[in-house]
């Protein structure tokens, strides 16, 4: 059974989204340009965008309904003669990262959906619009992003969330296996009052959904932000920094060195720039076999990270361990804090900068000096350009929740047909569009599940 | 130099269900046929259940009768009782079955074989297949004739190198004890064909005499007996039915196979093949099911002109003396006779990966097979192969186009497509849930559908298509008066809606309109038409559910064009995928085993992602460039 998405129109943020906020929304297909006169009203009153030439730009505003979203510039251009060789608008907003994101969603809410990596670029080609050399490109680029968003959009998935749909999806496939066994079975497997079950079944899985849809606005699902990393060793002041920056006692902090063994998470916002906060275990070398861990993991996390913040204790000598971090942070992103200006300092601001490469600020984590000129210095980095969101978060953000309303639907739709009436195989066809819905968000595929299910949960046959 | 040779323009090895429609088809088209079988007694015999159709094989006989096959029509003479399953639920899934007197539907399909004009049966063991440079050119027998063919089918079912099982007993025979077949695989591997073994069972038969039918529930045929063929006469087989029998197995049951689990040979490892999940042992079920109190168990008579009776639910390869003391645990079974024993059989078959969706084999040109001998299971899935391996063979002979259907036409698309796309480990057995667009693939259609392309392909006749098309159209016209047809608000409308509990209109509908609601359909509205016209049953029943599921149609019929654009985009058979740089390494290695037709075909090879698929559709336009 085939998912019931077959519209061809598809959109995506053309755009990295970084310091100025400046954004396209770029849709693509058949129906783009009715899509776009569904949520662009031209501020010359009546003006359409179906009835405007190709190639011109126009002066609006984006609303879903009443509410206004932001004032753009939509361009509209035909196709043959577009990027993708297809009929294509492309709006151009400057109301920032989170409003580029509500507008993607309100054109897939009324019928694009999102694009998958690299397909505007295979679009572009298939339809003839690039030279054939580019053809390896083109295929190199969509199986590395295809790649990379696979992993990342089940790496970006909160921990909880990624269980939830996993226990949600396992449910709705128990269901159809039962379901589908009765069919093929009929003799041996009665569905005689199941409808009312299965009723009672769904109420809770339509509460969970809706209120990982409304997650999903919240950006809850995914972290969104740049994913910034404080590294340093044992009690160098990492955690106390934390805890400055998120304003709570959220890690743990105490005199003994060691004592942060995992890696915590927090999102902040700086001046308008979300930062998602990873503390992690110090870095040294160890043999406690707990604390390895944490370290090898804290290495992984630096490893994606888009900014580094490398605390430095100011009060003790540079030492191997210190080292290690100075490797690590070589040719990255990273901001270096001469920690601990309250104690007497052995390591100075200039002796660091010249070791690392990077910035150098002194705080005291303690005293919360320091912290301020920390923020401008992330801002600065953020503003010139040096530091990106990581677009494709946005976007998997923006993909999760399209399943996840389309999960929705299609399990109130099961619902709806059995208000109905409709006999029991009407309902596997919505329930099975949830489960591959569902499914997308893993990066698991179908294939054989549902007659595996069958066969391992239900006794059938002679 | 042979003693005797023989020329033919097809060779069919094998008179089961497979090869009588294998040979049937061949010879119908004109081609001088030859039909083996180790013994012309069993010809389209039924060594296992006494029953055609069911959930979605019915599909497939029905389907197979559309093209011009003979199962739906031999069925329809032969049987004994009728029923629709599932008639509760949504069209789609509705399935006949019926019980046929055994020997009877024997009998009559060899009468059918024995006068088809072209058609030779010749009972003899074929040992050897015959390959010339990638070429079949024939075959040859145990005592060394020698029959050239330019085409050849395989359909040897279960008879491959076969063993019957049951405890520490082990025959080299086929089923019902008929000769195995034991010589045709060493051929077959060394012409570099991949074989595999699988296992399948069947219960015990007993005598009528020895059940006690008081202690059971009496299952009766349908009153309104729809036959199987499309070309049967409905009134022809209202006829008397004879009755099955449920009963139960119950914890004693249980409590002696888990006590002699260790004498059966499927627990001590005796049996190698592997088995169908779908169609377990009753040693199966008690050990994966423990939680289940009991197991239905099914009496089912073998014929009219026997005593014997099918235990539906209870194959076995437990030892005879354990049978016996099963059997007798249940209810109405308490002193049962056994006529034959329950048993397992193992059987060599091949890895249906190495064919093509022709059902010829990739590497030998003009081999063709079909059935149980290509991984799948039951009657009805042997006879829909065993038509398309044949018409195929005959294709290539005529020198026409290839005949493939696709997963969006038929089941039997669908049944195909999976043996030749997807690893396949067990018995392959057709079930709904395979079918993505099972809402068009319904039984109730299979005329509609399929006609035309048996009208195509040459087995069905001018007149019979004639009347397809002319059903089609008093469709059309009677969906198209119902859209338009308003009925106002009045009383009489009113007091109708309310009689079935419907909501009174407030303005006027279409009959349409109505006909949708849940609680009414088109042949209740009947007394508030005034102008319907007098429609046959079955073009009734298409109006009714061409518009009461309307909505649903629509929303398959929009996947299947989506479908149609991946499988309309050829790949080269021959092609190199490891020259495509940008795909995984999983995918060039599966793409290079499997050389799909199409790229939707590649997309339902597991192991092939969507991404693989994108690439491999910019590398296609590529190609499509160079060559411009």
């Amino acid at each position: 059974m085939q998912s019931r998405k077959t519209t061809d129109t598809i959109a995506a943020i053309a755009t990295a989204m970084s310091s100025s906020g400046i954004g396209i929304v770029r849709i693509s297909g058949s129906d783009a340009i009715a899509i776009a006169d569904q949520i662009f009203r031209s501020k010359k009153k009546g003006k359409k965008l179906e009835n405007v030439p190709s190639h011109t730009i126009h002066y609006g505003v984006i609303q879903d309904g009443e509410e206004v979203l932001d004032e753009v510039l939509a361009v509209v251009m035909r196709g043959p003669h577009s990027y993708t060789a297809e009929d294509t608008v492309e709006i151009d907003c400057h109301g920032g990262v989170l409003i580029m994101k509500k507008i993607l969603e309100t054109v897939i809410k009324y019928g694009a959906r999102p694009a998958e990596p690299g397909e505007f670029t295979k679009r572009a080609f298939l339809n003839g619009r690039m030279d054939l050399s580019q053809a390896e490109a083109v295929m190199d680029l969509i199986n590395s992003s295809n790649e990379y968003a696979m992993k990342s959009s089940v790496r970006q998935l909160k921990g909880s969330v990624s269980g939830k749909i996993r226990k949600l999806r396992e449910n709705i496939l128990y269901q159809i296996a039962f379901i589908e066994s009765a069919l093929d079975d009929p003799e041996h497997i009665s569905l005689d009052g199941y409808e009312e079950s299965l009723l009672k079944i769904l109420q809770p899985m339509i509460s969970e959904t809706e209120q990982m849809v409304r997650s999903a606005d919240n950006g809850r699902i995914v972290s969104e932000g740049v994913k910034t990393v404080i590294l340093g060793k044992p009690n160098a002041g990492k955690s106390s920094l934390m805890n400055v920056l998120v304003g709570e006692e959220r890690a743990i902090v105490t005199d003994i060195a060691g004592t942060t063994r995992d890696t915590l998470e927090e999102q902040i916002r700086l001046q308008g720039i979300t930062l998602n906060v990873v503390d992690t275990a110090g870095i040294r070398e160890t043999d406690d076999v707990v604390e390895k861990i944490g370290v090898n993991k804290a290495k992984m996390t630096a490893d994606d990270a888009d900014l580094i913040i490398y605390v430095v204790d100011g009060s003790c000598p540079l030492d191997e361990n210190d080292a290690i971090i100075m490797e690590l942070i070589r040719d990255r992103k990273a901001v270096v804090l001469l920690n601990k200006t309250d104690l007497d300092m052995v390591v100075s601001q200039e002796e660091l900068e010249e070791k690392t490469g990077h910035p150098v600020i002194a705080i005291s984590a303690k005293e919360e000096t320091g912290i301020e000129e920390l923020e401008k210095v992330i801002q600065g980095m953020f503003y010139e350009g040096k530091l990106d969101f990581n677009n494709e978060v946005i976007i998997t953000n923006v993909r999760h929740k399209t399943a996840l309303t389309d999960t929705l639907k299609s399990l109130k739709m099961v619902e709806q047909s059995i208000h109905d009436g409709m006999p029991e195989d009407f309902l596997t066809i919505d329930l099975m569009d949830a489960y591959e819905q569902l499914g997308s968000i893993l990066g698991e595929a179908v294939e054989d599940d549902l007659v595996n299910e069958i066969f391992s949960r239900f006794c059938m046959g002679k | 130099m042979p003693f005797l040779e023989e020329n033919y323009d097809i060779v069919v090895v094998g008179a089961g269900h497979a090869g009588c429609e294998a040979a049937l088809a061949c010879a119908r088209l004109g081609l001088e046929t030859i039909v083996f079988t180790v013994s012309v007694d069993s010809i389209a015999l039924m060594p296992c259940n006494p029953n055609i159709g069911g959930s979605s094989k019915g599909h497939l006989v029905r389907e197979l009768d559309a093209l011009g096959g003979e199962m739906g029509k031999n069925i329809d003479k032969t049987f004994i009782q009728s029923k629709m399953l599932n008639e509760s639920k949504g069209p789609a899934v509705h399935s006949l079955r019926a019980q046929a007197d055994k020997q009877d539907y024997s009998r009559q399909m060899r009468r059918t074989l024995e006068n088809t004009d072209h058609l030779t049966v010749r009972q003899a063991e074929v040992s050897e297949i015959i390959v010339e440079d990638h070429r079949i050119t024939g075959v040859k027998t145990f005592s060394g004739a020698v029959y050239h063919a330019k085409a050849v089918v395989l359909a040897t079912g279960t008879y491959l190198k076969a063993r019957c099982i049951y405890g520490d007993v082990s025959n080299a025979t086929g089923p019902n004890g008929l000769q195995a077949a034991n010589h045709l695989t060493d051929s077959l591997i060394a012409n570099g064909i991949e074989m595999f073994r699988f296992k399948t069972g069947t219960p015990a038969r007993v005598d009528r005499r020895s059940i006690d039918f008081t202690k059971m529930e009496e299952q009766f045929g349908d009153e309104q007996i729809v036959p199987f063929s499309f070309s049967t006469d409905p009134e022809s087989v209202q006829k008397e039915q004879v009755s099955c029998w449920l009963t139960y197995t119950n914890e004693t049951t249980h409590q002696i196979i888990r006590d002699n689990l260790d004498r059966s040979p499927l627990f001590s490892g005796a049996i190698e093949g592997t088995g169908p999940r779908y169609c377990p042992s009753i040693e199966d079920k008690v050990v994966k099911f423990p939680d289940k109190e009991r197991h239905q168990v099914f009496i089912e008579p073998e014929g009219l002109y026997t005593n014997e009776m099918y235990l539906g639910g209870m194959s076995s390869s437990l030892p005879e003396d354990v049978q016996y003391a099963m059997y007798r645990t249940v209810p109405g079974l308490e002193h049962v006779k056994i006529v034959r024993n329950a048993y397992a059989i193992e059987y060599d078959c091949i890895n249906s990966l190495q064919l093509k969706p022709s059902l010829e084999f990739k590497a030998i040109r003009g081999l063709f097979s079909g059935g149980q001998f290509n991984g799948s299971s039951g009657y009805e899935e042997a006879a829909v192969q065993g038509f398309m391996a044949g018409v195929n063979a005959a294709m290539l002979v005529l020198g026409r186009e290839p005949f493939v259907l696709d997963r969006s036409q038929a089941y039997i698309g669908v049944l195909i497509d999976d043996l030749v796309t997807k690893e396949n480990h067990e018995p392959y057995r057709m079930m709904t849930s395979r079918a993505e667009y099972r809402l068009l693939l319904r039984q109730d259609n299979a005329d509609l559908r399929l006609r035309g392309i048996g009208h195509a392909i040459g087995l069905v006749d001018d007149e019979t298509y004639e009347h397809v098309l002319q059903k089609e159209r008093d469709i059309a016209a009677e969906v198209e008066r119902l859209e338009k047809t308003n009925v106002g608000a009045n009383p009489r409308i009113q007091e109708f809606l309310e009689r079935h509990g419907s909501t009174a209109l407030k303005t006027g509908a279409t009959l349409a309109e109505l006909v949708r609601r849940p609680e009414l359909d088109y042949f209740m509205l009947t007394e508030i038409d005034d102008n319907r016209a007098d429609l046959p049953r079955d073009t009734a029943e298409q109006v009714n559910i061409n518009i009461k599921y309307e909505g649903y149609l629509k929303r398959q019929q929009q996947q299947v064009a989506q479908f149609k654009k991946l499988e309309s985009k050829k790949l080269d058979p021959d092609f190199d995928y490891s020259t495509v740089k940008s795909l995984r390494r999983e995918a060039v290695q599966k793409l290079n085993q499997l050389k799909p037709v199409s790229i939707g075909q590649a997309s339902r090879i597991s192991g092939v992602s969507p991404a693989d698929i994108s690439v491999l559709l910019v590398h296609l336009e590529q190609l499509r460039h160079h060559k411009a």
